[in-house]
């Protein structure tokens, strides 16, 4: 039915083309799911280095819901982030629906859970290892949180990618809470959808092709700068 | 932690310094349907509205159902649908102020080359949806209460046939946009209702073409509504009122009837504009 030649061809071509329209599209994709994803560790990552740490009763079942939501779908998170913002909701004042600050609210709330969950496994592993060595240093819980995420700084960055990949991909929610309006919340996987319903499977395709060269761009760079790092720190 | 957040952080810079500047104009948000955003034609009246007032119109497009309720909740200045009694409804609700016609164009049913249920060429549509359920051909719906899905469910009453007892048997509900639906109906040959506009503007249509037309019945009326302020204060009524004034002047129904895809029109405008109404 297609080729892929000539979809590759014409992804190439937007790209090369430089067309403005497709940048700006592409640079609010980066902005908000690569906002989301930072508020998501500032959130997540203690989070989650606090539940690999300190008992309490209740951490299982707490353990168990955050993994879960792991997989909220995307289109709920939109519908509970609309209710909120709509003028007739609780927040309506402050008419941020249909704004990127939606969006990334929408994303945030999808991203925190897998970000926090990732993060709880990994720092319950190293925190298995350390556990009696921090208790020789005496470190209090803050200490040993904030020293299992600086250790463990390299495989929480695996689970900051694998929220970015799970921001930047979704559409369900976005395209509730922004509203898919050109030139201020169109996002590459709304645009995708758009061009999807006009029967432009082509240039969806394309656009397709374009958002997981972004992906890979954002995994490489960040692997990089680790490699790079953690070749200074042993230098 | 610091180390892993900056690269985010720059990037996240970065990404933000690439947007251009916020654009300062004042705006509306206009909920309306799919249709006229897929068929192109917001995207040309827009900008030059734009030029004349400097004001920014943000679209929401969704299926006319989903539209009214937006609006309901507040969720938009100004109401661009087509499906007149639910409009109506919105007036006499007190959430929109009034309504004006805007324009029209006129729904098409198309089905596959091979035709199954013999249709084709045929101008009543009760009779086609008949024959379509007659052959236990499939047909793809909309299903999502939208203008285009209104439409059909009053064809099928008319025709005598009770949907819901054939879905999903021969009659398939998308629960979808008219472009997903008309995917749907590509992908499996199926027949569906669709409004004239987002058919020749749509790129994907494989086997697919018009098979009934002409149809009285088939009109389709898109109407104007300015959301009522006093159900919801933080309405742009003079930016609203402002879009809306020119939808209906000379000059907006000129742009409306300017504006085509492949050679041919696809909207009619049709509102009781000043000159008229003066002519009599």
């Amino acid at each position: 039915m297609f080729e892929s030649g000539s979809i590759l061809s014409l992804a190439v071509g937007l790209v090369v083309s430089g067309d403005p329209e497709l940048w700006s599209i592409i640079a609010l994709s980066l902005r908000v799911s690569l906002t989301a994803v930072a508020l998501a560790c500032l959130i997540g990552l203690p989070l989650g280095a606090f539940l690999a740490v300190v008992k309490f009763p209740g951490r299982g079942g707490l353990v168990a819901l955050l993994n879960a939501f792991m997989g909220l779908p995307p289109v709920v998170v939109g519908l509970f982030v609309y209710l909120a913002l709509s003028r007739s909701g609780p927040l309506g004042v402050l008419g941020l629906l249909y704004t990127p600050t939606a969006m990334i609210i929408a994303q945030t709330i999808l991203v925190t859970p897998l970000i926090a969950a990732l993060a709880r496994q990994s720092m319950a592993d190293l925190h298995g290892e350390y556990d009696e060595f921090f208790r020789s240093l005496g470190l209090s819980t803050r200490q040993t949180i904030g020293a299992l995420i600086w250790d463990g700084r390299y495989s929480l960055s695996t689970a900051a990618l694998a929220g970015f990949g799970r921001a930047i991909a979704e559409v369900g929610a976005v395209i509730i809470v922004g509203g898919n309006i050109e030139h201020v919340t169109r996002v590459m996987t709304t645009a995708i959808a758009l061009e999807t319903s006009k029967g432009d499977l082509a240039l969806a395709m394309a656009l397709g092709l374009i958002l997981i060269a972004i992906a890979l761009l954002v995994n490489v760079a960040v692997l990089s700068l680790n490699r790079t790092a953690k070749r200074l720190a042993y230098a | 932690m610091k180390r892993l957040l900056t690269p985010l952080a720059a990037l996240a810079l970065v990404a933000s310094a690439a947007l251009p500047a916020q654009a300062e104009d004042p705006f509306i948000i206009v909920q309306s349907t799919t249709s006229t955003q897929n068929s192109g034609l917001l995207n040309y009246i827009l900008p030059i509205f734009k030029k004349k007032s400097g004001i920014d119109v943000r679209v929401v497009a969704v299926g006319t159902g989903q539209a009214i309720k937006n609006a309901a909740n507040g969720d938009g200045d100004v109401l661009l649908v087509h499906a007149k009694p639910a409009e109506e409804k919105f007036v006499a609700d007190g959430q929109g102020v009034k309504r004006f016609d805007v324009m029209y164009n006129d729904f098409v049913i198309v089905g596959p080359k091979s035709d199954p249920a013999k249709v084709a060429g045929g101008k009543n549509a009760a009779a086609a949806f008949k024959a379509i359920a007659d052959a236990k051909a499939p047909f793809a719906s909309r299903g999502d209460d939208s203008g285009t899905h209104k439409a059909e469910k009053r064809h099928w009453k008319a025709a005598g046939v009770d949907i819901d007892k054939a879905s999903g048997d021969w009659y398939r509900s998308t629960g979808s946009g008219m472009g997903a639906t008309l995917n749907t109906a590509a992908g499996m040959n199926a027949y569906a209702l669709t409004d004239r506009a987002t058919w020749i503007a749509f790129k994907n249509k494989g086997e697919l073409e018009i098979v009934v037309e002409g149809d009285p019945k088939l009109f389709n009326q898109y109407g104007v509504i300015l959301v009522n302020p006093e159900k919801h204060k933080h309405v742009k009524v003079k930016e609203g009122q402002q879009f809306i004034d020119w939808l209906l002047s000379a000059e907006g129904q000129n742009a409306i009837r300017s504006f085509k895809v492949d050679g041919q029109q696809l909207f009619f405008p049709n509102a009781e504009t000043a000159e008229k109404k003066k002519a009599g």
